[in-house]
């Protein structure tokens, strides 16, 4: 018999790393509170150190999800929406808690994000034809462009839409074959926790996806920096340090995506806005044979 | 134990070849006595080597003396190359590597050897030229060490023929796990008479040894025989070189210096691929033996994937910004 007097189970989460959960190496915590100032649970507070690491993994994984086909990749990506319908109800909860919606607006914004991962995932074995072809040249010869993945990919998750933002940035970076080392909302992790929870039981390989909690503008300076990095998104960005950011990462000559002025409409159709910033189009010259 | 009379226990038939240091000179008279020896050495505590050594390892190196380690480390590393794929192409790459690490940076220190097979050698010789950076070789059938003593022997005139300056061998574990420790002493004592001038590593392949017990005598046979530096493994059989055989081999060379005034060198080689393992081996060396062997002519690490790990680090403490493996060359 479970009474009233149950004593709560007050929940410290942890990051996700090379598809395991460890504790951030600083050893930090911090309190999430919904959005009335109420606890929610301890989330770890990443360090210079976590992201260095998650970059070492996600580096380690770029090969092998790069080199997946399109097909496959599509797959895996759908398997994950699969498995976020299965937890509905517990995004539902997380992001109505965090970021103070009523109920059905939750579910609105939580079905919002397992379509649009759907929809990325979609979207992996079109690409090619949409963005890559063979290119009429006088001569010859053939010549085909072909889109292909960047690498790994620094992305600083929108502050305020926890969940929908968050599908809306990574999974385009996901769908072109880069790997991911996620910055989650600061105030609101909880839901992208829950997300890494889902990555880890679905068929993502581990390091493809990390994801980081704490805070953008002190983790921001390590990843643009770091010269293993190839791409940023600095949507989640403090708009104040963002132009730094950017300094920053032009000393490595990384692909960046600025962050607009205001969070956007993320129920908005992204068209491929978020999947081309993080493509490299190679161009190949082929001889026709006799 | 039941020790059988050797027959040549009591007639002194000098069957060594040479005479170890005093005051050890009767040691290796007869297989029995050697082993007596050997078996006398005091026994080694497993458990206190491992919590020693997991003591050490969580010393915090930070900041300038992070860089000093960086630089120390790239300066005793023996850069290697022994697979069969190995190419004259390869070797020269590698030399290269070895005189300029890191090519964007010429404070860079280089390090102290190339080791490759005794064939490739001379083409390792050559791509040094007189840069100071030496050139090792293996030899005596490395790494199994399965073959005649002669054989062994050839391999290692070769390999010095060829223009290696430093032999490193492999004892004959076979040997040394069936008794035969006198077999084992004047394999390595005829070794380093073929070696002639080139400096002689012994390796011991602790990773075959089973216990640190056997590590300690195999030690104490390669000093005793003339080694000029004890080596753990040949980077072929796992585990490598872990920290308690580190210990345990850096107290036999401590032990030996005191007893007969003979510095000899150590080697750690096989398993060292991070920067932290690197400065874990130096906080060892000096809490063990001291700073008299915290020199390249001392003390190797035998590696291939460290040197880019340590190039890694010091351009992060260079240019304050975390590097990746796009910068440093591939090998």
């Amino acid at each position: 018999m479970i009474g009233n007097d149950r004593l709560a189970v007050r929940k410290t989460y942890k990051l996700y790393v090379n598809g395991a959960f460890p504790r951030s190496e600083s050893g930090r915590t911090y309190e999430v509170t919904d959005a009335k100032g109420h606890f929610l649970a301890n989330a770890a507070r990443a360090s210079r150190k976590d992201a260095r690491d998650a970059v070492v993994a996600a580096r380690g994984a770029f090969a092998k999800w790069s080199g997946a086909t399109a097909y496959n990749r599509g797959q895996v990506l759908y398997r994950v929406a699969e498995v976020m319908e299965g937890r509905h109800a517990q995004f539902c909860e997380e992001v109505a808690a965090g970021e103070g919606l009523s109920a059905s607006k939750a579910r609105a914004a939580v079905d919002a994000a397992i379509d649009r991962w759907v929809w990325y995932a979609g979207w992996t074995d079109k690409l090619g034809a949409v963005l890559g072809g063979a290119n009429p040249v006088a001569g010859p010869y053939f010549d085909f462009s072909t889109p292909e993945p960047t690498g790994v990919v620094a992305v600083l998750a929108p502050q305020q839409s926890s969940l929908l933002g968050l599908v809306s940035v990574l999974a385009p970076v996901l769908a072109t074959g880069n790997t991911a080392v996620v910055v989650t909302s600061k105030d609101r992790p909880l839901p992208a926790v829950t997300l890494a929870e889902v990555l880890a039981t679905s068929d993502v390989p581990g390091g493809v996806v990390n994801l980081l909690t704490g805070d953008a503008e002190e983790l921001g300076t390590w990843l643009a920096e770091h010269a293993d990095v190839d791409g940023i998104d600095l949507t989640g960005a403090p708009l104040n340090r963002a132009m730094e950011f950017e300094r920053e990462a032009a000393g490595t000559i990384k692909r960046v995506v600025r962050p607009p002025a205001t969070e956007p409409d993320w129920t908005a159709d992204p068209g491929l806005t978020r999947m081309t910033p993080f493509l490299e189009t190679k161009t190949v010259w082929h001889p026709i044979g006799l | 134990m039941t020790h059988v009379l050797d027959p040549d226990a009591l007639s002194d038939d000098a069957r060594a070849l040479s005479v170890p240091l005093p005051p050890y000179r009767d040691v290796t008279r007869s297989d029995s006595a050697f082993r007596a020896f050997l078996h006398g050495l005091p026994g080694v505590d497993q458990v206190g080597a491992e919590a020693r050594v997991a003591q050490l390892g969580t010393r915090s190196i930070k900041t300038t003396s992070k860089a000093w380690a960086i630089d120390t480390a790239i300066s005793m590393v023996d850069l290697t190359t022994l697979e069969g794929a190995d190419t004259p192409g390869k070797v020269r790459s590698l030399a290269a590597k070895a005189m300029r690490p890191d090519p964007t940076d010429p404070s860079c220190p280089r390090v102290a050897a190339v080791c490759v097979y005794g064939d490739l050698a001379g083409v390792a010789r050559e791509a040094l030229g007189d840069s100071g950076v030496h050139v090792a070789a293996v030899a005596t059938a490395f790494p199994s060490g399965r073959a005649s003593r002669a054989v062994k022997l050839a391999d290692v005139r070769d390999a010095v023929q060829n223009g290696a300056d430093e032999i490193d061998m492999v004892i004959d574990r076979g040997a040394f796990l069936s008794g035969r420790y006198l077999d084992v002493y004047e394999e390595i004592v005829a070794v380093k008479e073929a070696c002639g001038e080139a400096h002689l590593k012994v390796i011991l392949e602790t990773g075959e040894l089973v216990t640190l017990d056997n590590v300690r005598r195999a030690s104490w046979i390669a000093m005793l025989a003339g080694g000029d530096f004890i080596k753990t493994s040949t980077g072929k059989v796992s585990p490598a070189a872990t920290l308690p055989v580190g210990l345990v081999m850096l107290e036999a060379v401590r032990d030996f210096r005191v007893a007969t005034g003979r510095q000899v060198g150590f080697k750690p080689a096989g398993g060292i691929r991070t920067t932290k393992d690197a400065v874990k081996h130096l906080v060892l060396i000096n809490e063990t033996v001291g700073r008299d062997w915290l020199d390249p002519g001392w003390f190797r690490f035998g590696a291939s994937s460290l040197l880019n790990d340590l190039l890694l680090q010091r351009q992060k403490l260079r240019t304050g910004h975390y590097s990746g493996p796009d910068h440093v060359s591939v090998d």
